[in-house]
This record gives C-alpha cells, structure tokens and sequence, in this order.
C-alpha cells in the first residue's frame, strides 16, 4: 500500500513555554524547540504499522521551508522510506486552504493509497485533512483511533463522545485524520538520525506542481491571524491566598454551601 | 447581509444545546440577522427535533433522507451542498462531528473555514474578525476573514453564553427534496460503546477531578481519599487516561464524558478545552494548581495555587473532622 | 594409597579390571573434552572482550575471591558450608587423581606426595573426604526440609531446582562415601594379610567403614574394593560430563569467571569493544538482540552461575516485586545457551532475547545499583549486559512512552524536564540564599579553581535545589574558588548512558567536557553522586572530580568546618548509602565522619549499610519510568530506617532525597520520619561566625519524638 503522511513541525509545547513577545503581536520565537507534530507523529507511526503489516511504502511530506527538513529526517530515521519537502517563495502565508491545495497537488502527482494526517497540530484547527479530502474527492474521517486493512477498503474507528467509537468502512484510495494514542509510537534517537544523514529529501516547488502563484500563498488567503494576545483575566477566578489549612477550610465551606456535602 | 444558518445537532428528538450558543455566536455576527436552523436526519424523533426550535429560530430547513438518519459527515456534507445557498455563512460546534463535516464543506461550498472560535466581533464588510487559540490555550489569536464567498465557521462548545432566546414562530421547511440519492465511499457500521466501569461518574453531584498534576498512578489514591471523605466519585483528564492511571470511564471531556454536578474540584488541571467541554450545566469549579498562569483559572469560580498532592490530603482532613471521623 | 606399601599386594584386586578402568578413562575424558569443547561454540561466536591485561592483580583477585572464597561468608552458614566443601575439593584433588590412576598402573604416586608426606595427605584427605561428606548432608537437609527462600524458583521460570540440586549433592556424597569404602578396604585388606597397613585418620569416615567393613573375609573385601573403586570411577566422570549440563558447571568455570572478571567499579564497557566513539557510526546495530550479541565474558559467567540466588536475594528490584531477579537473568540465557547449542547436535538458529527470553519490564527495571555484582561470589557482572540489552532495545526504537519523553527533552533541551536552559542558574538567584552568597558563573575562564557541576534535578526541581544552596555555602564557608557553569551546563547523561541511549550520552559528556575545559577548572566538586561517577568514570579529559561529602569529611579533619550542637539531640540519624558513592565509588566512611564530628548527634546503622545498602529506588530517567511493582524501593528503606530506631534519614543524593519523601508520604510515616540531605544538615549545622546579622540557613523540617 503507498501511503502518504503528510506532517508539520512545530514548537514543543512541553519543553518550551509560549509566551508574548515584546512587541505583543507574535509569540517569542528565540528560544523555541521545535518537533513533530504529536498527532503526526501518531500518524507516521500507524503508517508504518500499517506498511509493515500489508507491505507497501510509507512517504511523508511537509509544506515548508529548510528549517522543517529536520523532522522529515526523523521520520525517515522512525522508518518512513522517503520524504518530500514542498517549498517554494509563493507557498509563504498561506491558510489552511493554501496548504490543503499544494498537498493535492503533490498527491496527484503521485499515487497513493491512503494519507493520513494528525487530527491537529500547534494551531488546533483539524481542517488540512478534510479540506485535501475534499478537494480530491476522497473519502475522509477525522478522530481515527484505530484502522484495520481489509480488501480495498479499511475498517476505521473514530473517537466520539463517552468514550464511544464510531466504526465506518472506508473505500480506498481516502483521507484519514489520526488521533493520538492510536498506538505506541517507536522511539527515534540520534543515532537513527545520523543514521539517515545523507538521504536526499527533494524539494519540490511551485513549478514542479504546476501550482498557480495566485491559488496559494498570502495573497490567497482567507483566513489570516492579525496578531497573538494574551486575554487580559476577564472574569477569571476568586483566588484564595490564605495558607493551606485556610484554604482548605474556606474549599470545605464552599462545597457545603454548594450542595456538595451529603 | 450574508444568510447565516447553524447546523443543529440532535439526538432522541432533542437538539443540542450548542443550538442556543450557535444563536448568541450568530448574533455577535449581525445583531440584526436571524439565522437559519438546518437540519439533516430521518424519521420522528427528526420531527420532533425540527419543531423543537420553532421557539428560537425564525426559520428552520429541514433536510430529511433515509441516508442521513446516522449523522455521516460524508453524506451530509452532500446534502448541505445541495441545499445551502451560494456565499452563506453556516456555523457548526466544534465538536467530534463539527471537526469530521466542516473543513471539508468549506472546500465544496468554496467558502471560507475557521475552526474553534471563541469570539466573534462584528462583521465589517466582507471580513470577518474572530478570536482563537493557540498551543493548546497558551496564547489567543486574533484572525481576520474573508467572507465574500462565505464561511463554515467552527464555534467552541461553550465559548458563548446562550442568552434569552427572543422568542420566534419558527417556521419549519422542508428541503428534502433538493436532495435524492446520497452516497458516499464511507459507511457507518456501528457504535461501540465504552465500557462503563464500576463507578459512573456522570451520575454523581460531586466530582474530584485529576489531570497531569497527580505526577504519578500511585497519587490517585490521595483523589480517591478526598472523594470518599465528600462522598463523591474520582473523575480525570485525557492524560491520566493515556497513562494508564485511571480507566476511561473516568474521563470527563470531549472524547470522555459529559458531566453535570453540582461542584467539580479540578485538581492538577490545566483547563484545555477539549476536558472543559466536557462540563456542562454550570457547576461550581473549583481549580488548584501549581501553574498560576494556568487557563483553568480563567473560567473556575475559585482558584487556588497549590501542590494538589500536598493541598488534597490537608482538605481530606478538614473533611474528616467536620464530619467527626478521625483525621489520619 | 600414597603410603608405603607393596604394589604387588594392592595390584591383585584391581587388575582384572584396568581394561575396565582404562575405558571408562578414555571414554570419561574424551565425553569431557566433547562437552566442553561444544559448550566453548558460542564463546567463539561471541563479541571480543578484552580480559587479557593486568595479569598480576587477576591473579591477586583469584587469590582473593576464587581461593579465599572471599565474598561466601556474607551469607554465614551456607558460606561456611561452602568454604569447607571447596576446601575439601582442593585437598582431596591430588587423591582423587591419584586414585584415578592407580587403576591403570598400579605403581602410581603423585609427585611429591610420596613417603611421609603422602602419609599426612592421606591423613588430612581422609578428614576432608569425612567433611566434604557432611557438608552434603547437610546442604541436602537445608535444600529439602529448611528451603531458604533464595532458592525458590517462581512459577513462571519453571520447575524447582531442588531435585537436581540435591541429586548432585548425592553424587558427590557417593563419590566421598566411594572412595572412603575403597581406602577402608585396602587398609583392611592389607592388615589382614599381616601388610604393613596404611594409618587412617581417627573417626574420619575411612576410619568408620574400616570398623564397619574390616571383618569381612578377604576375598568379600576384595570385591568390596572393587566395586568402590568402580563406583568412584564411574560417579567422578559421571559428575565430570554432568557438570557442564547444569549450574555445577561453575565448578569448572568459576576460576575462569574470576579471572576475567571485570576490575573496575562503576565503568560501562562500551558499545563495541575496540570501536572508539567516533567510530560508532560503523558498527550496523548496537547493544545485545540475540544471544551471539554477548560478549564471550558474558557467556562464560551464564555458564557460571551456581543460582545460590544471593543476587536475587539483595536486588532491591526483586524485593519491591518488579519482574526482575538476576538471578534467572542469567539461567534463563544459560537455558538458551543450552537449548540452542545442545552437545547433540548442530546448534539452532538464534531467536531475539527479547520477548522470548526476557520481557521488556524485567531490562527496563533495572536501576543498576550493584547489589547483585556486589553479593555475587563468582563475579558474575549484570549491569553491563543490562545495559547492552537497553542498547539493542534503544536500537529498535523499543522504548516505553514514559521514557520517550524525557530522552526526548534532553536532547533539545539538555535536561530531561524539558525546562529551559537559561533557567538552569535560577536556583541561585534565591532572595535569602543571594545575598549572602554569590555563586559565579563559568561560561569561559572566569578564573575560578573548582566547578561546582549541579546538573539537572538540582538545578530545577524545587525541593532539590536547597542541595544546590547548600552546598554552594558550604564550599563558600570553605573558602573555595568556585563556579557553576549554569546556562551552559547539560544534563551529566549518567542514566542516559546506562538507559542505553549512547549517542545522546555521548552528545551531552562531549559538550559538557568541553565547557568544563573553557572554564579553566582544576577539579569538579559535586553533590549529585550520578553525575559524580559519570565525570569520574565516563568522561575522559576532565579534571579530577570528588563529592562533595569527601569535600566536607577533609575540611572536618583539617579543622575548618566546625559544626554547632544539635538542637533535637532525641533525633536519630541513620545514614542511607546512596548506591553510586556507597557500593560503585566506595565512599562509605567520608559522610558518616562528617555526621559523627557534628555534637550531639545520634546515629545508628540501619542492618542494611554499606556495600548491602538498599537502593532508593533509582536516579535520572527512572524517576520516569512506570514500574510494575507491588510496592516502591523506597517504601521499603525508609520501614529499613524505621527499624534501626532513626527517625530522621540523611542521604547523600538527591534522587534518594525525591525518593526517601515521597516514600515516607507512602508509606504513612509523615511526623515519624524526615529526611535530609547530608549538605542540609552541615549547612544547618556549620558554626558561622557572627557578624552582625546572623545568617538565616533555610528551614528544614526534622521531626521530633516525643512531641
């Protein structure tokens, strides 16, 4: 099966904390560590399962520039038998759109069976993988937490509310957006990285995906974020600031009052 | 002014209280307009849940099909394509079906996405200006959108306070007809329900909640102390759930459970939306967490600054004496 | 036999038999050469290491451990018995050949045991054989009617050992009881036919039979005699081809097991001997995945292992009931050693040791303490095969989520809490602690003798970083010329290197020993026993390193650190070894010299001390890792410093600190037990002189008895 996944890099929300520039309109960039997008990386796992299990070849693809070629590395080193870079100057600012248009296009350039996305990345929209879906017209479920292989099509669990799992039969070729803790993903180290040091990871441009300048980038954006903002603490919560045994007492009152006490 | 309309979710002839936020998110949109209810679905509890609304909306679309009496984002999708005007703006909850049906749709309608909102100013012109988050809470972001050929927008669950419906005669439309055959290349089998475990925890009042701040499988029972001393039920976060430390039926969120008590101690809990979803009915939160600058405090009625292992068992304790059984 | 006696005389009863004998020699010996021979094929398929050098002090060791039996007297009785029974062995080797021999030609005397000499041989062997004899006796009453617990073998490692174990102690009792019978009757045979007889030793087994036997008729003696003799011969070869199929094997190989034994503490052989670091890239696959992965050592001490279980017995891990015993660590691949390269036969196609020998908890909880190295009497080494399966495991990307983690977070941030580097010096910046002391900074040469290596969970967790001020003011108070590295400083990687993560190890000790040269240091204080056996043994090129407890006892000594009474002189101190500046590094006296100098203060030993201390539960990574254990390490050392009568705990490490607090929350011991760190207490304790204002030390909470 030739799967594709496509996966971003992004700031590690635990090793780095995300606060406000000095001049308030981005976050402070300095000092961040980036890495794969978890869900992604969920999702490159899978594939890898998925390919181990049925055979096949696991490719994956980030829209980006030099700086995002160290997590394909990683990927390569996790497993996957090749990686692709898009990047191109026009590709710069674009929205959730633009980056769904270049990936079509760089899936119809190619053939592949199944591609698989994480559910959502630092940014928390979950929309690349349906918007790529439609747009090619595939078949698409997001919140997958379990996948099995069958003739032509897969047997896909989604995650729903209670706990509950959806269960869907999916034709191939589809799209599937995959969630965290589908699996336990294998550990990668340097020593896998160095291992992987010299494999060629193509760049591919606008021209070579025969994208239209004006389909992508900034000027086509739609959606465009203004700036970052810490909400000033509107409401927010009655802090208490006694000492701890205070406290305690003044949490046993309020539960009382609230009914909370039987 | 562009037609806004909100998806309704429903379930057992009743829609989803996302409904009436979807109305107050709607209104902060154009204060003048009044969106139009849509719906998709079979049979009578699809009825009744259609004329339900007459009370909040003006207009409701009613879009029935045999296909659709399993809510499949596929096959909905189609239909919504075939009903919905050209350039409207329809809102979603940003829920587990929102995330399955909206991206999508915006590609087909060729209008606009904007996932997870949490506030909307005014429209101005063709744009729209909205407020999101950013790395899992830590940070807002204002966008801006281009709605001259529409929009699907996303609404957070619980971001906008449902007000006093005005009170409308809702008129129910039947739209079936625009849609015929669906098909889609994904196909609903079944639901598999999650196990339920000894304890339920949506049927209790009150609820001692653990996230990350546990630290470690063998603290839960310092939880499980302070709730047996309140007579309450032990509930968590995802990622006590992902680490093995309490079953899933505890899990209170998006992909967990939907709780109602009246008092919920969120302990060692950040606050992500996705658990805080998972709240309804308004009860009274009460946070305790080391990180100050914790998002929980933002929408907790009390928030306290703490170890959580070193403040649960000092509140056990207190509990203890004032219900006269020896403090350990 | 050796005595004087005629050749003539004891020919006539073996005679018909020394084609007999002849055979069963020939037969004995080559079977022997066989066995051995096939149990040496894996050995040749094993990884190189090089045990070749420093003859001189292996041979001083096998003096010490192998001869001296030096480590079987830590368990007392079974030790005892053991000593005489190797003794015995010793002694009656020479008889036993001998003996051997005499069948085939009769004139044999073993050099230098002729004459008067042989006659106090025969004596002395006589009473070695009588020993011997009940040493088994005795063992096989242990084994069947006591069964100390260390024997036990859990259902799911198979059957007991008991039954085999006792039949070889029958074996060698017959062997005893053989060649007594066959002395007996010479000697008897001899009197009667009015020979000079040889003496037997009084009440010694010989002796005994002789009554016993002695009145029998001549001829009835002499197929008596006979008959020993054939037994003696056919048991010795017996048990000579039975040995190498099972753990009697170590009678053999043990000398070898303790020559080549390792002979430095605290040391990890590297991924691939004589492959240096910058050469690792070459080596295709890292650490141990099949059993051929092992180094021949290794093998050697797999076929070693006597399963006495002493190992076992001292692993804190077994103790706290994680799936680990070192024990079967080594049975079981001494098992896969035999299965698939049986005597019979062409050896077997190699399976991975993982999943299907080893399960992945049982290598992963491992906190490396040495306790089982340290009890082991023939020098069995696990740690380094514990962390060359660590290494196969990293290698496969087989690693648990928990660890993933922070591994993950010490490669971009250098420290496994994922916190930021600048923020490594905070701890310095303390209000109280600031104004009193000021700690410089070393990013480049600032002129300072000593760096103070604070490493990670010093530097950033809440509670440890007291250690860090601590010990900063105790260097200060001293008069050092000190500074930290701060921002600069990564994580030491000692548990990286030991999780088996060797390129990431190999990536933080580079960059550390490089900032440790710009600084222009002349040795390296620590308080974080880790990181000091990392920069002692793991790091080359770095100027010496000491902790900091040895610092402090030298300072004692020397008279500049004076310490003020105790305040609560009803306290009492119990000192916890921690396992890497106790059992891996040696340092046991330095902290309780300090602890003793201070006035007042109450210290008792827990049953536990030392190189049997118990470990806390582990330092770095295992902080991360979920264990699956019916009860925590820690929790059962601090009931261990309950026992002894303390109620306050001093450590010198700060992991043992995380772990001795959390376990007396635990355990339920909170208002019964404190613990402290051994510079804590100094800091607290260390007379200052006024001047003016008086210094306030933090405030540490040590419980009182008695209200």
């Amino acid at each position: 099966m030739e799967i594709l996944v496509c996966v971003r890099r992004v700031p590690d929300t635990s090793e780095n904390e995300i606060e406000l520039n000095a001049a308030g309109n981005d976050i402070e960039r300095d000092e961040l560590v980036y890495s794969i997008n978890e869900a992604d990386n969920y999702a490159v796992e899978e594939a890898l399962q998925i390919r181990d299990r049925v055979g096949g070849n696991v490719t994956v693809v980030t829209v980006g520039a030099e700086d995002d070629e160290e997590i394909l590395r990683r990927q390569l080193a996790m497993g996957a038998n090749q990686a692709v870079l898009l990047y191109d100057e026009a590709f710069i600012g674009c929205d959730g759109k633009g980056i769904a248009t270049i990936l079509k296009d760089f899936v119809q350039k190619g053939h592949y069976d199944l591609i698989l996305t994480g559910v959502q990345a630092d940014d928390g929209a979950a929309q690349v993988g349906g918007m790529l879906a439609a747009m090619l017209d595939y078949p698409f479920a997001s919140l997958v937490n379990a996948i099995t292989v069958e003739d032509g099509r897969l047997k896909v669990s989604r995650e729903i509310e209670g706990g509950n799992r959806e269960i869907n039969d999916v034709d191939l070729p589809c799209v599937l957006s995959i969630q965290t803790g589908i699996n336990e993903p294998r550990y990668v180290g340097m020593r896998g990285i160095r291992q992987v040091a010299s494999v060629p990871i193509p760049t591919v441009g606008a021209s070579d995906l025969g994208i239209d300048d004006d389909a992508v980038g900034e000027g086509a954006a739609k959606v465009k974020r203004t700036d970052y903002f810490v909400p000033a603490a509107s409401r927010g919560a009655e802090m208490l600031h006694g000492s701890r045994e205070e406290n305690a007492e003044k949490v046993l009152e309020l539960v009382g009052a609230k009914g909370g006490l039987k | 002014m562009t037609r806004i309309f909100a998806y309704i979710v429903h379930r057992g002839g009743v829609a989803d209280d996302s409904a009436a936020e979807l109305i107050a998110a709607a209104k902060k949109i154009d204060a003048t307009a009044s969106p139009t209810a849509i719906l998709t679905g079979w049979g009578p509890d699809f009825d009744a849940a259609c004329s339900s609304l007459r009370s909040s909306f003006g207009e409701i679309w009613k879009v029935a099909n045999q296909s659709l009496a399993y809510p499949n984002a596929e096959l909905v999708r189609q239909a919504l394509v075939r009903v919905l005007p050209p350039d409207s703006i329809l809102l979603v909850p940003h829920d587990h079906f929102g995330i399955d049906l909206a991206p999508g749709l915006s590609i087909k309608l060729n209008a606009a996405f904007v996932s997870d909102v949490l506030a909307i100013d005014a429209a101005d012109g063709n744009s729209l200006n909205l407020v999101r988050q950013e790395f899992g809470g830590q940070v807002s972001a204002h966008v801006r959108c281009d709605i001259s050929t529409g929009a699907v927008i996303n609404i957070r669950p619980g971001a906008f306070k449902p007000e006093a419906s005005a009170t409308a005669s809702g008129v129910v439309l039947d739209k079936s007809s625009a849609v015929s055959a669906l098909s889609a290349r994904r196909r609903y089998v079944e639901t598999i329900v999650a196990e339920s475990g000894d304890v339920d925890i949506t049927k209790h009042s009150v609820l001692v909640s653990i996230g990350r701040g546990i630290q470690e499988k063998e603290n839960v029972i310092i939880a499980e102390e302070l709730a047996e001393a309140l007579g309450a039920a032990v509930s968590c976060s995802r990622p006590v759930v992902d680490a093995k430390w309490m079953e899933k039926s505890r899990q209170v969120g998006s992909s967990g459970k939907t709780v109602r008590p009246k008092v919920y101690l969120a302990c060692g809990i950040s606050g992500a939306f996705q658990h805080l979803a998972g709240i309804k009915g308004n009860p009274f939160l009460i946070a305790i967490n080391k990180n100050p600058k914790a998002p929980i405090f933002q929408i907790a009625d009390v928030g306290i600054v703490d170890d959580v292992l070193e403040f649960l068992p000092e509140l056990t304790n207190k509990v203890r004496e004032a219900r006269g059984v020896a403090a350990k | 036999m050796v005595g004087n006696y005629s050749p003539a005389q004891i020919a006539e009863w073996l005679v018909p038999g020394r084609n007999l004998f002849l055979t069963i020699h020939a037969l004995g010996v080559a079977c022997f050469i066989y066995i051995v021979a096939k149990r040496l094929v894996p050995l040749l398929r094993a990884e190189s290491d090089p045990r070749f050098d420093q003859p001189l002090v292996r041979l001083q060791r096998v003096l010490k451990f192998w001869l001296g039996q030096w480590k079987h007297p830590r368990y007392r009785f079974a030790g005892t018995i053991h000593i005489l029974i190797f003794a015995g062995f010793i002694l009656l080797a020479a008889r036993a050949f001998t003996t051997l021999i005499v069948g085939v030609s009769e004139t044999f005397v073993m050099p230098g045991l002729s004459g008067r000499t042989g006659q106090i041989y025969d004596i002395v062997t006589d009473y070695a054989a009588t020993v011997v004899f009940l040493c088994m006796v005795v063992a096989a009453v242990r084994r069947l009617v006591f069964r100390p617990a260390r024997y036990a073998v859990p259902t799911k490692y198979g059957k007991g050992h008991t039954a085999d174990a006792v039949f070889l102690l029958g074996l060698i009792a017959i062997l005893m009881v053989a060649d007594s019978l066959f002395a007996a009757c010479r000697t008897a045979g001899h009197a009667l036919q009015g020979q000079p007889a040889e003496a037997l030793a009084f009440l010694s087994m010989p002796w005994v039979l002789r009554v016993a036997f002695g009145s029998l008729p001549l001829a009835a003696l002499g197929t008596v005699n006979f008959t020993a003799y054939l037994v003696h011969e056919v048991t010795f070869y017996f048990l000579l081809c039975y040995r190498p199929f099972g753990i009697q094997f170590h009678v053999e190989t043990s000398l070898f097991s303790v020559y080549f034994a390792k002979l430095e503490r605290g040391t990890l052989k590297p991924v691939r001997w004589g492959v240096s670091g910058e050469h690792l890239d070459q080596v295709k696959s890292f650490g141990v995945k099949k059993f051929e992965d092992f180094t021949w050592k290794h093998m050697l001490d797999f076929y070693s292992c006597a399963d006495c279980g002493r190992c076992a017995d001292n692993c804190p891990a077994n103790a706290a009931g994680r799936p680990l015993a070192p024990r079967f660590l080594t049975i079981k691949a001494r098992d896969y050693a035999f299965t698939h390269y049986p005597v019979l036969g062409r050896p077997k196609e190699s399976t991975p040791l993982i999943g299907k020998v080893y399960s992945e908890d049982e290598i992963w909880s491992c906190t490396t303490c040495g306790a089982c190295e340290e009890e082991c009497p023939l020098l069995v080494e696990y740690i380094d095969k514990i962390v060359d399966l660590r290494r196969g495991m990293i290698d496969d990307g087989n690693v648990p989520q928990s660890l993933q983690k922070p591994l993950k977070a010490l490669e971009s941030r250098g420290n496994p809490y994922g916190k930021l580097e600048k923020k490594k010096a905070d701890w310095i910046k303390a209000a109280d602690f600031h104004k009193d002391c000021e700690v410089k900074l070393l990013d480049g040469n600032n002129g300072a003798e000593t760096v103070y290596f604070v490493d990670s969970i010093t530097s950033y967790d809440d509670r440890m970083q007291s250690i860090g001020r601590s010990t900063a003011r105790i260097l200060d108070h001293i008069g050092e010329n000190f500074g930290i590295l701060g921002a600069i400083e990564r994580d030491s990687g000692h548990e990286v290197r030991r999780f088996g993560e060797e390129t990431l190890f190999m990536a933080l000790r580079d960059h550390n020993t490089e900032a440790i040269k710009n600084a222009g240091v002349k040795r390296i204080v620590t308080a974080d026993p880790h990181a000091y056996n990392a920069l002692k043994h793991d790091y080359k090129d770095v100027p010496p390193v000491e902790h900091i407890s040895q610092v402090i006892a030298r300072e004692v000594k020397a008279g500049s650190i004076e310490f003020n009474r105790v305040e609560n002189e009803n306290n009492v101190y119990a000192y916890h070894d921690p396992c890497y500046l106790g059992r891996h590094n040696q340092v046991y006296d330095d902290p309780r010299a300090v602890l003793d100098a201070i006035p007042g203060l109450k210290r008792v030993e827990m049953t536990r001390s030392r190189d049997r201390s118990f470990c806390c539960g582990g330092g770095g990574l295992m902080l991360f890792y979920e264990p699956k254990e019916e009860q925590r390490m820690g929790v059962l050392r601090v009931r261990m410093a309950a026992d002894s009568g303390a109620n306050v705990i001093v450590t010198a490490c700060p992991f043992c600190m995380v772990n001795m607090e959390d376990a007396i929350k635990v355990a339920g011991l909170e208002g019964k037990m404190s613990a402290i760190d051994l510079t804590e207490l100094v800091d607290q304790q260390i007379a200052r002189p006024v001047e003016g204002e008086t210094l306030e030390t933090e405030k540490l909470e040590t419980a009182t008895c008695g209200g």
